[in-house]
């Protein structure tokens, strides 16, 4: 099967790389979105489907992350990297310290305390004006200055292969970690933590690494986004953020990595193009979570992948 | 001393919605192991439903008893041919109820538009009321009344009917409640409905001072999450008393620290979920 997995790989790649020649700046806006998307749900799936913890508060390291880079970028700095290592930085911060509190609960709880703690940074976001300009947002954000390479990221097409760039190696990066020793041990806390902890492991210091580990990609998909986007705003930060990436990784299927990227592209595309024949989007958006749980109650792509397996194996 | 009492009363009040709108989130998920996100939608769907009888009717007994039905069916139908198909696929009901988050406020928005609308307060309730020289508004006075009625009666509902300890029994062991000639489906169902029709009775009693409006439905959910995080899942006593605390907490913290007003529910409930990882009143899960 790994011959196979690393050709798929790299054939999806490969296809990513030259899809934008064909395609209208319109379009190459869209797919930087998806790859965005992709490490902001791959990065929730370490979490959710890797260690079994369900984060409704995913958006906290993505918006503080796309914050501080954006308000550096406002504010004087004009070093892509400085401000991109800030952001990571601080996001850091709030995941140690948020780390603290949210692994002393699970399941449900988890979910809920997660939600409450990223509520309370939206409404830090919301309220402390003179950083974050409240409601309307840190808007007018250039892109990157690179400082070391010239590049012209103000181009839509450059700018999907920077994106592009970040995406390969995080998808990379991801999928090592979750074949490492360490992923290994990570979904055997998932299955069973009892009997990890009976077999010597500390339980706690490998969520906690996945909860920080999980923080850290997300946090450089708000990266992505701010530059692109030239703004952030409380949205950012917001439950509706965090339930968007949460839903992704379910309609996919969670503990793949290939899930969550299914879930991030479908719905990103889907999002696009309905909106431009319909107002009634959110509507159909909520029939198909309805539908798809109700016909593959584990996500969109676990059922495919077994069938392909058996297919190949027959 | 005045400004204490009334905005203690507010508190309470505001509580005594938030334990309408609780309870039902906490029994369900206590009782069946469901986690229900769309809980805030039918609060919302509930309002505007109470609020559209009342235009016609202008009767407020009939606003709040047709909400309720309407919602009650609505519930038991979900729960019935949709939420049954994904026991203890608890990301799978996240990603369903969550699907009828957006549907209920898409339908709601095409049906009663962008608007916030309010209820009138019932004429017999305007005004204000004196008690021991203090003025308290009549209505919140009336809020207060049904919230302590309806925690009474689900309390005697889970201690003292059958149904309720029919219900409890399911809970424990499901497959000796059905050996044993209890029919489990129904009461679950049951419950479900009873949970629905609490939401919605919630929102038609707080629609003369919160409304509906697009959007209530996510602010509700999160109110009714964190009376949840702190009260302790499936326990009626944590609802209870967490929905007084995050009443008051909100009210007081609306008042003397408006620009705080976010923190003041969310940062107690951050200290006590530290401290109680299940809340103060809830069972380890």
């Amino acid at each position: 099967m790994k011959p196979l997995k690393a050709a798929t790989t790299l054939v999806f790649f490969v296809l990513l790389a030259i899809l934008p020649i064909f395609l209208s700046s319109y379009y190459v806006g869209l797919m930087i979105l998806m790859l965005i998307f992709g490490i902001f749900a791959m990065s929730l799936d370490i979490l959710m489907g890797y260690g079994g913890l369900p984060s409704l508060g995913h958006a906290a390291c993505f918006g503080v992350a796309a914050y501080t880079s954006g308000f550096l970028a406002l504010n004087g700095v004009h070093n892509f990297w400085l401000e991109a290592t800030a952001g990571l930085i601080l996001s850091l911060v709030v995941g140690v310290i948020f780390g603290f509190l949210v692994l002393r609960t699970r399941g449900v709880y988890f979910l809920m305390i997660t939600l409450a703690l990223s509520q309370v940074l939206w409404g830090i976001a919301f309220k402390w004006t003179s950083v974050t300009h409240g409601d309307d947002g840190l808007s007018g954000i250039p892109r990157p200055d690179l400082v070391v390479i010239q590049l012209d990221l103000s181009n839509t097409t450059v700018y999907y292969y920077f994106a592009l760039f970040f995406f390969i190696i995080a998808m990379v990066a991801m999928w090592l970690v979750v074949q490492s020793p360490f992923g290994l041990t990570l979904k055997g806390v998932r299955d069973s933590e009892t009997r990890m902890r009976t077999l010597g492991y500390n339980a706690w210091i490998y969520k906690y690494v996945a909860f920080l580990i999980a923080g850290f990609f997300a946090s450089v998909a708000g990266i992505l986004s701010v530059y692109y986007h030239g703004y952030v705003g409380p949205g950012d930060l917001h439950i509706i953020t965090s339930a968007k990436v949460l839903l992704m990784v379910i309609l996919g299927g969670a503990g793949t990595l290939i899930g969550p990227i299914v879930g991030a592209f479908g719905i990103v595309l889907f999002e696009n193009f309905i909106s431009g024949y319909t107002e009634r989007w959110l509507l159909l958006l909520g029939l198909i979570y309805v539908l798809v749980i109700i016909f593959a109650p584990r996500g969109i792509y676990p059922p495919i992948k077994e069938r392909i397996y058996k297919w190949l194996t027959s | 001393m005045n400004f204490w009492f009334v905005q203690t009363i507010n508190g309470i009040s505001y509580g005594m919605l938030l334990f309408l709108l609780a309870a039902g989130l906490s029994l369900v998920f206590g009782l069946m192991n469901i986690i229900n996100l769309a809980h805030g939608s039918y609060y919302m769907l509930g309002t505007y439903i109470g609020i559209t009888v009342y235009r016609y009717s202008k009767n407020f007994v009939l606003a709040v008893v047709g909400a309720a039905i309407a919602l009650a069916i609505l519930g038991v139908l979900m729960q019935r041919f949709i939420l049954r198909r994904l026991y203890g696929n608890h990301l799978g009901q996240v990603l369903l109820t969550f699907g009828f988050v957006f549907i209920i406020a898409d339908i709601s928005l095409l049906v009663w538009g962008g608007y916030a609308q309010n209820m009138p307060t019932p004429s017999l309730f305007r005004g204000a009321t004196t008690i021991g020289g203090i003025t308290f508004p009549t209505y919140r006075l009336l809020v207060i009344g049904v919230g302590l009625l309806v925690a009474l009666f689900l309390w005697w509902f889970q201690k003292g009917t059958k149904i309720g300890v029919a219900v409890r029994a399911a809970v424990d062991d499901e497959e000796m409640s059905q050996a044993i000639g209890l029919n489990v489906p129904l009461t679950t169902t049951a419950v479900f409905g009873i949970s629905t029709a609490l939401a919605a009775l919630g929102g038609v009693m707080g629609g003369p001072f919160i409304g509906a409006y697009p959007g209530v439905d996510v602010e509700a959910l999160l109110l009714a999450l964190v009376v949840v995080i702190i009260g302790g899942l499936g326990s009626l006593r944590g609802a209870f008393v967490g929905s007084i605390l995050v009443g008051l907490l909100d009210n007081f913290g609306k008042a003397l620290f408006p620009e705080l007003s976010l923190f003041t529910i969310f940062a107690p409930m951050a200290i006590i979920l530290a401290i109680r990882p299940n809340g103060l009143f809830g069972r380890a899960l």
